[in-house]
């Protein structure tokens, strides 16, 4: 099914296909792939909330397992949404609360002895699920109930530390594996179902908290979805920014392009980990998941720039792109650009291939595994060959990459 | 100030002038020279806000984002293709670092003494540290040790000779890998004393600090103790492109003005450059470059090295013997042979350049305005320089050719008894410190999620902050006690629209 939501604008597309985009219609496309996005964000992060419930409500192998397929199901729209970032204050203002990592894990529930213990963050070993009360910078905290606004208000980045990630997908991935103990060897996370048995059977303890952390801790996701859903929704505030501004809309949309491309992705997320050959330094380290966030962040770098995206549904939203505005400015910069785009998700495909067949990309980090750096480093290579494609276009469109987040009126800063 | 860059050049004829920037310069020109002068001069006008008054860091400002993430933006004037190295350098910045051996072997080599596993553990939010709670372990605070003797280095006038404490070295760690003792655990206790000022009380705590569970000898009797907290992140960069004649200028060791401020240029050995050089960072301006304060602290906080403290053993003295023979994270062939290699080590560098200074919150508004005036009036601005333009830079457009407004001179100033330390380093005395900048200080709040302010945080709030002032800023203290309350006010409001 090929919907568009803007049927005037596809239709004149068609008529006058050079001189079919202009700013006002690229933004609107922009802001309905970001309803669209964010919308099937909430969507699966709701099935995610079904899967989970169904889980604590009847634990079992098969509600475990369904609910960690929900929760690999939730990832790529989200990480799609990515390219959302860095030049959306509402999105960059948001975006730690739902997707931060590396994570202490054992402030939220049991880790291994042996693993992650931090003398000098004492909440690395808090264990919100075994404690209900425990003290926080020398103040008695109740966490008898554990509750969204607990999660979001107090553990959070408890202590000002980063590492304290108490919310958003990587703690629900957290209590859905367990810990990943393997190192860079094959294998993910193996939390037992029976950690959410009721009663008898309980495993590790505390099982009913563990059940009501994680039932909290997914009715804030989806509390988080809700709310970005809203904001590009029409009539909501990411989207009239946008569209109240078209010229600043591309600026946000090439530069978020290229700050998930180039910095994000190829720097922290990708050559970070080979540098260290750190584990630690992969995403979606528990669920051994990261392939697929990886591919489907590169996914979302090119819906922005080609105006297009394809649904959980199966729906294909599309309208007027940049691409085509890049094009009647300069077709052979459009031309390399989208060329560019299309090899990035074609190298992270093969990191996502390897994934699918067992080799996780913990494993790839491993030091000395020389193949898997080689595909590693052929992603990082096509991300930054994106990136300078990505500055030609902004030239191009006689954009400057200076952050438009705070507009250097020329009579503002002295010269 | 040709006539101070001429006495320079001839007290340091033999090596590279002091009046030298650890950077790339693009010479001034006499146009741009006589423009910098004319915009960097104080302003008597407090009926509004100056041009370019909201955008603290020029054009490297950043919007004031919500939260607590208000400190973690890049510069606004950083290219795209080095938010590569940002980002790089911020996952280093914010990166565990574990006790060798490990099977991540590029992350191992932690300690064996540590104050903190990583960067940010200090650096909470790149904003500031927090006193410990009651019962809590410190790690954003901790204690330099050391005692009288040894040399000065040499081509530095009036070095206070000093060499760290014998057998616990530089700093008291209050950590330390499994097979070795930590050195013991730094013992704060406060003293409340109430302050009289016209129309309101006050209290200050008085903190006493002592080492606890000693873990090796007794500590030697003539050791000097310095409290020491983490200071906020924001501007570095900025602060270190400030022309070194721009800061020199200001110097009055003498009070030849007889404004009762003297001022004193901190200058050190740059580990980095390997030359004496104006010092710009650290609570006495200990070190001349970002390099040299990230490399310090990489071996002394975190027992790491790198090119410029090359011992993997950091802060461990021979008298540790355990500690000295510990495992450590080098190995041959791997990462320059460090346990932090010389890549990394830039990437931290680059990353804390290079975090930005948020915009000002209503620099027009009349309260604020009136505590402007107040400032500005009792000569605050005597060590807190409001503003310079900054050095052209060859090869670092972030911070190049930028009118900044950080309120520091980067001078050492006598502080008084009360805030003292009595432990001196290099040219500071025990009774000096060095003007930190108050640009970002109104955020701490938001940032931080406490308002602690000086070197070991002992005031709660700005107002505490300014009535700990003594010596050369004693009279400022005395007035800002004396004032009328609502210009008290009048001038918190201003201070946290910084």
């Amino acid at each position: 099914m090929h919907l568009s939501l803007i049927a005037a604008f596809a239709c004149s597309a068609m008529a006058l296909p050079v001189l079919a985009a202009d700013p006002a219609q690229v933004a609107q496309t922009y802001v309905s792939i970001g309803a669209a996005t964010f919308g099937d964000a909430l969507i699966t992060a709701k099935a995610l909330q079904t899967a989970v419930d169904g889980l604590i409500a009847n634990p079992s192998e098969a509600t475990l397992a369904t609910a960690r397929a929900a929760w690999i199901a939730a990832r790529p729209s989200y990480t799609q949404g990515e390219a959302f970032r860095f030049g959306n204050p509402i999105v960059d203002d948001w975006e730690g609360r739902v997707n931060a990592w590396p994570l202490d894990e054992g402030l939220i529930d049991y880790v291994d002895p042996a693993y992650g213990q931090s003398e000098e963050n004492p909440l690395s070993t808090l264990n919100v699920v075994a404690n209900p009360t425990f003290t926080l910078s020398g103040v008695t905290v109740d966490a008898t109930q554990l509750t969204p606004d607990l999660i979001s208000g107090t553990l959070q980045e408890a202590g000002g530390l980063e590492a304290n990630v108490a919310s958003g997908y990587h703690a629900v991935e957290f209590l859905l594996w367990g810990q990943d103990l393997n190192g860079t060897g094959p294998g993910a996370g193996n939390r037992p179902f029976t950690d959410f048995v009721q009663g008898p059977g309980c495993t590790n303890g505390n099982c009913d908290r563990r059940a009501a952390y994680l039932t909290a801790v997914t009715q804030l996701l989806v509390n988080d979805m809700a709310y970005m859903a809203a904001q590009w929704a029409p009539g909501g505030a990411a989207a009239n920014r946008i569209i109240q501004d078209p010229n600043s809309a591309l600026t946000a949309m090439l530069t978020g392009m290229g700050s998930l491309s180039y910095g994000e992705l190829a720097g922290q997320r990708i050559r970070l980990g080979l540098m260290l050959n750190d584990p630690e330094e992969e995403q979606d380290c528990f669920s051994d998941n990261t392939y697929n966030s990886l591919y489907y962040d590169a996914v979302g770098i090119q819906n922005v720039y080609l105006g297009q995206y394809t649904r959980t549904d199966g729906t294909i939203i599309s309208g007027p792109s940049l691409s085509q505005m890049v094009a009647s400015a300069d077709p052979s910069v459009d031309a390399k650009l989208t060329s560019d785009l299309a090899s990035s998700v074609t190298a992270l495909a093969v990191i996502k291939s390897a994934g699918e067949a067992g080799t996780a990309y913990d494993q790839m980090l491993a030091p000395g595994n020389s193949q898997g750096e080689t595909v590693i480093m052929e992603a990082v290579d096509a991300l930054v060959t994106q990136t300078a494609s990505i500055q030609r276009a902004m030239t191009v469109l006689g954009l400057t990459e200076a952050d438009f987040t705070v507009a250097n009126d020329p009579a503002e800063v002295f010269q | 100030m040709t006539a101070l860059r001429v006495l320079l050049t001839l007290l340091w004829a033999a090596g590279p002038s002091l009046a030298d920037s650890p950077l790339t310069v693009v010479p001034r020109t006499a146009q741009e020279t006589a423009r910098i002068i004319a915009v960097t001069t104080l302003t008597r006008d407090f009926t509004k806000a100056e041009a370019f008054e909201a955008k603290p860091a020029g054009a490297a400002t950043v919007r004031q984002r919500p939260g607590t993430d208000a400190f973690s933006q890049y510069s606004a004037t950083m290219p795209f293709e080095r938010q590569m190295n940002f980002n790089l350098g911020n996952a280093l910045f914010t990166k565990s670092w574990v006790a060798a051996p490990a099977s991540t072997l590029a992350s191992d080599g932690l300690g064996p003494l540590f104050n903190a596993r990583a960067c940010q553990d200090c650096h909470l939010k790149d904003g500031r540290g927090h006193v410990p709670a009651p019962g809590e372990t410190a790690v954003s605070l901790f204690l330099r040790l050391s005692v009288p003797g040894g040399d000065a280095p040499a081509g530095i006038k009036d070095w206070i000779a000093t060499i760290p404490e014998p057998v616990y070295g530089g700093q008291l760690q209050n950590f330390s890998t499994p097979d070795v003792s930590a050195e013991g655990r730094m013992a704060l206790t406060y003293t409340e004393q109430p302050v009289q000022m016209n129309g309101e009380t006050a209290s200050l705590r008085v903190p006493q600090y002592a080492v606890m569970k000693a873990g090796y000898a007794a500590l030697s009797p003539a050791v000097m103790i310095s409290p020491r907290i983490a200071p906020q992140m924001i501007g570095l960069g900025l602060l270190e492109a400030i022309a070194p004649d721009d800061i020199l200028a200001r110097q009055d060791p003498d009070d030849t003005d007889g404004d009762g401020i003297s001022g004193r240029a901190s200058i050190v050995p740059s580990a980095q450059t390997g030359q004496p050089m104006l010092g710009r960072f650290g609570l006495k301006a200990g070190s001349a470059t970002i390099m040299d304060q990230s490399a310090a602290a990489f071996s002394g906080d975190m027992g790491l090295s790198t090119t410029l403290h090359s011992d993997p053993w950091g802060d461990c003295t021979a008298a540790q013997t355990a500690c000295h023979a510990a495992p450590n994270g080098q190995e041959t062939g791997l990462r320059d042979g460090l346990e932090v290699d010389r890549e990394s080590l830039d990437l931290v560098t680059f990353y804390a350049r290079n975090l930005a200074v948020p915009e000002r919150r209503n620099p027009g508004d009349p309260t604020v305005l009136q505590g402007k005036r107040v400032f500005y009036d009792l000569g605050c601005t005597g060590c807190h320089t409001p503003k310079y333009v900054t050095d052209r830079l060859q090869d670092q457009p972030e911070q190049s050719f930028q009118l900044i407004w950080p309120y520091t001179d980067l001078l050492l100033h006598d502080m008084g008894p009360g805030l003292a330390d009595h432990r001196p380093e290099g040219r500071a005395t025990g009774q000096e410190w060095k003007t930190p900048p108050l640009w970002g200080i109104g955020l701490t709040s938001q940032v931080s999620g406490h308002t602690e302010f000086l070197h070991d945080g002992r005031a709660r709030n700005l107002l505490e902050a300014i009535l700990w002032h003594g010596g050369e800023a004693q009279a400022q203290r005395d007035a800002v006690a004396a004032l009328p309350k609502p210009d008290r006010a009048a001038l918190i409001a201003y201070l946290e629209s910084l």
